[in-house]
């Protein structure tokens, strides 16, 4: 693992892990809010699955069982969120 | 075998006697620990989709409770998992190199993180709890209070984990050459991790 590729992963999870703590903090609510919160968790999800896990480095298969997870539960909480608006 | 057929086998790993695709191809570590980790994440994944169908139902109370939560601590809390994280990333980094004592330093650094994350969540916790807020409250502390601590067992576990690799890094078990077991607990802890940067937007901002 190439150590600069992590540390400038990490520093993109920490600094989408603040976006996500301002628009909680800001009060903000409703689908714009919810659309960004969950698309940084999808792209931190992402990375960790990538580049933490090292999931690149093995099968599609693996990449769409441990990414279709991600993208499922996602799914699931955006699906329930716009059916309760 | 003769050379042809030893060529092939080369050029194409299916060709190979007693080939897996899931075996072959697997992400760095024990295949054992990943049918594990894919049991967790269809737990937790069905503990999600169950908490947002929950809210689904009774928005008002979800709404109406949540900003009681300290969003600043499980912030704080998904910074020191992602630290952790990485520091565990940067262990199997500097054992892939033949730097035992950098790998040693990198996870003693990522248990101090995921010790930080345990320390604030029991502080957390016992706000909630001088608060007279206990399981039986509301459906919206039932969820918080279950699903973050079904969350915290297994922070401990990753760190139980973390701390036997660690001891196995400082007797010399792990050379560049072989880090299996290493790669192994570092697969568990990043799914902790994994499993925290759904349940933080869901559970505390989400809105």
């Amino acid at each position: 693992m190439n150590a600069r590729r992590l540390d400038l992963v990490f520093a993109f999870l920490v600094a989408a892990t603040g976006v996500t703590w301002v628009v909680g903090e800001s009060g903000s609510a409703g689908p714009a809010a919810v659309a960004l919160i969950l698309g940084l968790a999808f792209a931190k999800g992402w990375l960790v699955i990538r580049e933490f896990m090292v999931l690149r480095r093995a099968s599609l298969l693996w990449n769409l069982i441990v990414g279709g997870w991600l993208t499922l539960v996602l799914a699931i909480i955006a699906l329930t969120y716009w059916k309760a608006l | 075998m003769s050379s042809n057929t030893a060529s092939i086998a080369v050029q194409n790993p299916a060709a190979r006697p007693g080939f897996s695709l899931l075996d072959r191809y697997h992400p760095p570590g024990d295949l054992a620990i990943w049918v594990f980790i894919l049991a967790e994440l269809l737990a937790f994944g069905v503990f999600f989709a169950v908490y947002a169908v929950a809210r689904m139902k009774n928005v008002e109370l979800f709404n109406a409770m949540q900003p009681n939560l300290d969003r600043s601590a499980g912030a704080i809390n998904t910074v020191l998992l992602l630290a952790a994280s990485w520091c565990v990333a940067r262990a199997v980094a500097a054992i892939e190199h033949g730097r035992r004592a950098a790998s040693a330093r990198w996870l003693v650094a990522g248990i101090g993180c995921g010790a930080g994350f345990l320390v604030v969540k029991l502080f957390e916790y016992a706000a909630k709890f001088a608060a007279g807020i206990n399981l039986a409250t509301n459906d919206f502390y039932m969820f918080y209070l279950s699903l973050t601590f079904f969350h915290f067992m297994h922070v401990i576990l990753g760190l139980v984990i973390l701390v036997a690799v660690w001891l196995k890094t400082r007797a010399g078990a792990y050379s560049a050459a072989d880090h299996h077991g290493m790669e192994t607990g570092a697969a568990y802890w990043h799914m902790v991790d994994l499993v925290w940067i759904v349940l933080f937007p869901l559970v505390y901002v989400m809105r």
